[in-house]
């Protein structure tokens, strides 16, 4: 079995291969910013994202770096500094393939491969044009109330969780608190990737109050820590968004040539001044 | 004390059309409804919850971003608020784009959970600062979320009024129309009817939305502001009258 916890974030995201369907949280819920900036400096290619249920800055800079194929997603959005710019300008092209959701489904498709099923029914949606681009999703008839149509939702089983989460231990629990849907994205996905701010001795299960938020290390396949790994997203009540960096990529990324160069700096620098204290 | 603006008016608004809720849920993005609520809850003494997503101190869910969803499902959130890019005069949001799809001329964020809770939440407002023509429109490019379902449909959720920064509407579920309720101070019937892109019910004589008293006044610049900065910082700096 390969060491769990890795030497650096470059070998964490080693295993995600070109065209791997790639699960990641929204922006509250503890986004793998490091990581995203190695797959980003290694080339990745042709990733399939499912963002559960959204994204911003991550899908966005994925996709500006032509490394995304299909997004996904309930909204691409970095929430006060708006809709991701490289993807309004990828969809204008026509450059990535949109699987356009609503978030109880994205939620609910991750519970269905959780449980082993094939599919989740899900109210609501019906009328919804959402499901016209959506040939994936059926309506049926409620089999125990007739005519009254329900949809249904194939099973999401991502090929590799990528999340950043506070603290882990040396055994590969990893502390999600009460971000539970992370369990839900690692437990639905075949293989789960974690950054963590910070990896302590003793173990996470040895103390209730700490187990009832862990992801036990059986669904872990990798962890790497990193300070900051979340940056310039928030993590949780760690730190939060750095506005500042935000508002400078929203206002770059309005152009291919902005991108590139605020990208430059971005895979360059990695973190933030202030992670290096 | 500093006459009301226009945010504190909005904010007096929708706190009013939340009267009876036991648990009101404010999504992404929403200052302004986040406040309302605040308002709201603080007005019933203690007789409300508010969920604030983002918001630490406004957020008691504990199983992850699903519990929101599985929450409005199991009929434990009586009101929400929506948004759209466009909204129709059938009550329909837009939060997708413009221009045809999937390749949009004029693309946003996507459609969040609305699909799902405009079917659930029995009081869903529709909050949008801009009343133009531009985002009321007769029929929205994209249906997010559809206004009113055919009968066969399980919803009692939808549509329960459209607060702008001209005027309160009311939404007639049956008829799947809205009613013009009222037009804030300082502008006119005119101005809606050139303003509002779809056709709506209006009484002979539009009354004018009432203005918040000072006691309302003083709890919005007070402690609301203070709440609402803890999700809000930029919001309750620059919002309120001093």
């Amino acid at each position: 079995m390969q060491q769990l916890i890795r030497a650096d974030i470059d070998a964490l995201v080693a295993g995600i291969a070109d065209g791997t369907r790639l699960a990641i949280p929204a922006n509250y819920a503890g986004v793998a910013m490091a990581a995203t900036a190695a797959l980003i400096r290694r080339g990745v290619r042709d990733l399939h994202l499912v963002c559960l249920p959204t994204s911003g800055l991550q899908a966005d800079m994925l996709i500006g770096a032509g490394a995304v194929a299909s997004v996904e997603s309930s909204a691409v959005t970095l929430d006060e500094f708006g809709t991701g710019p490289r993807f309004v300008e990828a969809v204008r092209r026509g450059s990535i393939r949109l699987l356009d959701a609503t978030c109880p489904a994205i939620h609910a498709a991750l519970q269905a491969a959780q449980k082993g099923l094939p599919f989740m029914p899900l109210r609501g949606i019906v009328g919804s044009d959402l499901l016209k681009h959506r040939s994936d999703w059926k309506v049926i008839d409620n089999p125990f109330a007739a005519g009254e149509p329900i949809v249904l939702l194939p099973a999401i089983a991502p090929d590799v969780a990528l999340f950043h989460a506070p603290l882990a231990d040396r055994e590969g629990n990893v502390w999600i608190g009460r971000r539970r849907e992370l369990i839900t994205m690692a437990q639905a996905s075949a293989r789960t990737l974690v950054s963590v701010e910070r990896i302590q001795e003793e173990s996470l299960l040895d103390d209730e109050r700490w187990a009832a938020g862990t992801l036990p290390a059986l669904y872990v396949e990798g962890i790497a820590e990193v300070r900051k790994g979340a940056w310039p997203v928030g993590l949780w009540d760690s730190y939060g968004p750095d506005g500042r960096t935000l508002a400078a990529y929203v206002r770059a990324a309005r152009s291919d040539e902005g991108f590139a160069a605020f990208m430059a700096d971005f895979l360059e620098s990695g973190a933030p001044a202030e992670a290096a204290e | 004390m500093t006459p009301c603006n226009e945010r504190e008016l909005l904010i007096a608004v929708i706190a009013g059309l939340l009267d009876g809720c036991r648990h009101v849920a404010v999504g992404a993005s929403s200052p302004v409804p986040g406040s309302a609520a605040l308002l709201a809850r603080r007005r019933t003494h203690g007789g409300m919850r508010v969920s604030i997503l983002r918001s630490l101190r406004n957020n008691f869910f504990t199983n992850g971003g699903v519990e929101l969803f599985d929450c409005a499902a199991q009929g434990r959130i009586d009101a929400f608020f929506l948004s759209g890019g466009q909204i129709d005069g059938a009550g329909n949001i837009n939060l997708v784009g413009t221009g045809g799809y999937p390749r949009s001329e004029v693309r946003w964020s996507g459609s969040f959970g609305s699909a799902y809770l405009y079917f659930l939440v029995p009081r869903v407002i529709l909050f949008r600062e801009e009343h133009t023509r531009r985002v009321l429109v007769d029929r929205v490019d994209f249906i997010s979320a559809p206004g009113t379902s055919p009968p066969n449909v399980p919803r009692r959720g939808g549509p329960h009024a459209l607060v702008t920064n001209l005027a309160l509407f009311d939404f007639d579920r049956a008829r799947g129309r809205f009613a013009l309720r009222s037009i804030h101070p300082g502008h006119g019937i005119e101005e809606v009817l050139d303003n509002t892109g779809f056709a709506f019910d209006r009484p002979e004589q539009v009354p004018s939305t009432p203005v918040p008293d000072e006691a309302t006044l003083a709890l919005l610049r007070g402690p609301i502001r203070e709440e609402i900065a803890e999700t809000y910082p930029e919001f309750a700096a620059s919002a309120f009258a001093a």
